[in-house]
């Protein structure tokens, strides 16, 4: 990973490091070590004094019903928009593929949703459905659901990911596309020509062949859902109705600032720097069978 | 295509209209919104035609802003977005080309330490570690300022990987013919890898613009006054959770201005902006 023919200076590269290792050493590994020491520490309440309680919190933290029920609500979460978000995109894809002169300009069309930050696509889709004004929830009232979102768990989770998936698209589409348009059209036509439709040819070689895209894209929706979709959270429910919506980061948020809870909060940063370095691990490993795949 | 079949090409061109129609329609009606006044929208009445009140209701949310909820104009919220992605931008492919640049050109004692210790940032957003580093920022002095807003979020791996990546493609022979020319390492950086890398430059610009735009958590923790806050904090601030007190029209108006620079940056840009997305993503 070095050239052979390099620059010799003792004092020129340490210059070069020193503003990204400062930054990253002030902001990243002092706050994320700051973390981890106040997860085995409690505070009181007016944060005088601190007192080691070594893995304290984290049992208080796994013997809280609130804990599991974030966890389940992450996991349902993250697998509806990544399962919604991921077909759509596909399906959309296999269709712009079939038209390799429009593909371009369908490929415009589609892709700016990426640039609208997650908090602003939430409030669009309360707008929608806002049970007394939004365009949505009227018809879905007039065909006689009672529509609303701010009292009822589950149409607040149907909007999130609606919301959620609405942003996805665009990045899933992308990566989609261009995996297909890199299958090389000859094994197509040599199984058309062996007499397979568009349906088996799909199932039988295009799928497979883009499975190292599918598995990219499924490592990078969850890393999404988990972090990027705070700001569709909190703007379309701020977690509720009664904690229907909140997610694993959500809750670090709401118990360190809402609750005051600094050592609950710390414990649960820790333990989602791990999924995030599992999932990171995962990606890694992937990326290495690509090149070889 | 393997089949030619008249009715097999009207659907996917159809498919994929009604696809870019329910992707758009979101924003088509939060502009139609922003056209109306605050009690049709209330009511229930607004149509799907856009209302009379666009200039009206742009020039309020621009430069007097609502009138309860967020007590600043749109106006300084763009400013303050603007300064904050400008500067995440330009701060990170500073910072990160000036390391990627030791590592891959120069030898010297703890060059894979200092490599890890910047790849391993990669796994931390800044979610994960908000209190700690907001704790920081406070105690720095830091709380609405631009310098708190910008300089927690440059530091990532994403840059200096890029970088990196890129500078190994650039062949070694450049590096000796410019060494025998007598060139050091700063006329060879400014002489040649600057130039080489603008493309990738530009590609990380359009990333790191819309990310640092689109910051939520962040700007929502550290700024508390209202001149400080951002274009995406103002418009969850003018959702109040009584329907009775928010100003849609006003609301929807900052969505859509919100949603401009950088969906104009994505469409613009949009070859460097995928160069970015696929290369980022490595």
């Amino acid at each position: 990973m070095q050239k052979r023919a390099v620059f010799g200076s003792r004092i020129v590269p340490y210059a070069l490091l020193a503003p990204q290792l400062a930054i990253t050493l002030v902001f990243f590994y002092w706050p994320a070590s700051q973390a981890v020491w106040q997860s085995f520490h409690l505070e009181d309440a007016f944060g005088l004094s601190t007192e080691f309680v070594g893995f304290e919190n984290y049992v208080h933290l796994f013997s809280q019903p609130e804990y599991y029920r974030a966890m389940w609500t992450t996991l349902v979460f993250s697998t509806a928009v990544t399962v919604l978000s991921l077909s759509v995109a596909l399906y959309l894809a296999v269709m712009a593929d079939k038209q390799l002169r429009a593909a371009a300009t369908y490929k415009t069309l589609l892709m700016w949703p990426y640039a609208v930050a997650p908090a602003v696509a939430g409030v669009l889709w309360l707008f929608m459905f806002q049970p007394s004004l939004g365009l949505v929830a009227r018809g879905l009232r007039l065909w006689g659901l009672d529509w609303n979102p701010l009292l009822n768990g589950t149409h607040a989770m149907t909007l999130v990911v609606l919301a959620a998936t609405w942003k996805q698209i665009s990045y899933n589409f992308l990566f989609f596309l261009a995996g297909l348009q890199a299958i090389p059209k000859s094994l197509i036509e040599a199984s058309a020509i062996d007499g397979a439709g568009p349906t088996r040819r799909f199932w039988t070689i295009i799928f497979p062949l883009l499975s190292p895209t599918t598995f990219f894209l499924i490592v990078v929706n969850v890393v999404y859902v988990f972090f990027d979709t705070f700001g569709i959270i909190d703007a379309v429910t701020g977690g509720g109705p009664a904690k229907a919506t909140e997610t694993l980061v959500y809750k670090v948020y709401s118990d360190g600032r809402l609750g005051g809870d600094l050592g609950g909060s710390a414990a649960q940063s820790v333990i989602l720097m791990f999924i995030v370095i599992a999932l990171t691990a995962i990606q890694f490993r992937y990326i290495e069978r690509k090149v070889t795949y | 295509m393997v089949e030619r079949r008249r009715l097999g090409n009207i659907v996917p061109h159809l498919v994929l209209w009604i696809g870019i129609a329910i992707v758009a329609f979101p924003v088509y009606l939060a502009f139609v919104a922003s056209t109306y006044d605050a009690t049709t929208i209330a009511n229930g009445q607004m149509g799907l035609a856009p209302g009379p009140l666009f200039l009206e209701n742009y020039y309020r949310a621009i430069f007097v802003g609502t009138s309860r909820s967020t007590r600043e104009p749109v106006g300084t919220m763009m400013l303050n977005s603007f300064v904050m992605a400008m500067g995440i931008a330009v701060g990170k492919i500073a910072i990160s080309i000036l390391s990627a640049y030791a590592i891959v050109y120069f030898k010297f004692p703890f060059r894979m330490t200092a490599f890890w210790i910047i790849f391993i940032t990669l796994m931390l957003p800044v979610e994960v570690r908000i209190y700690p580093t907001y704790k920081i920022v406070a105690d720095l002095g830091l709380l609405d300022t631009y310098a708190g807003l910008i300089v927690p979020l440059i530091a990532s791996a994403t840059g200096t990987l890029l970088f990196r990546q890129f500078f190994m493609t650039i062949p070694d022979e450049l590096v000796e013919a410019s060494k025998i020319d007598g060139a050091g390492f700063f006329r060879f950086f400014k002489d040649t890898v600057l130039p080489l890398s603008i493309t990738t430059m530009a590609a990380l610009f359009v990333i790191q613009f819309i990310y640092g735009w689109n910051q939520y958590l962040w700007p929502l923790l550290i700024t508390t006054k209202d001149s400080m806050q951002t274009i995406v904090i103002g418009i969850k601030k003018m959702i109040v959770t009584q329907d009775a007190l928010t100003e849609w029209q006003l609301a929807m108006a900052t969505a859509v201005l919100a949603m401009l620079p950088p969906v104009a940056v994505v469409i613009l840009m949009q070859r460097l902006f995928v160069k970015g997305l696929v290369e980022t993503e490595k």
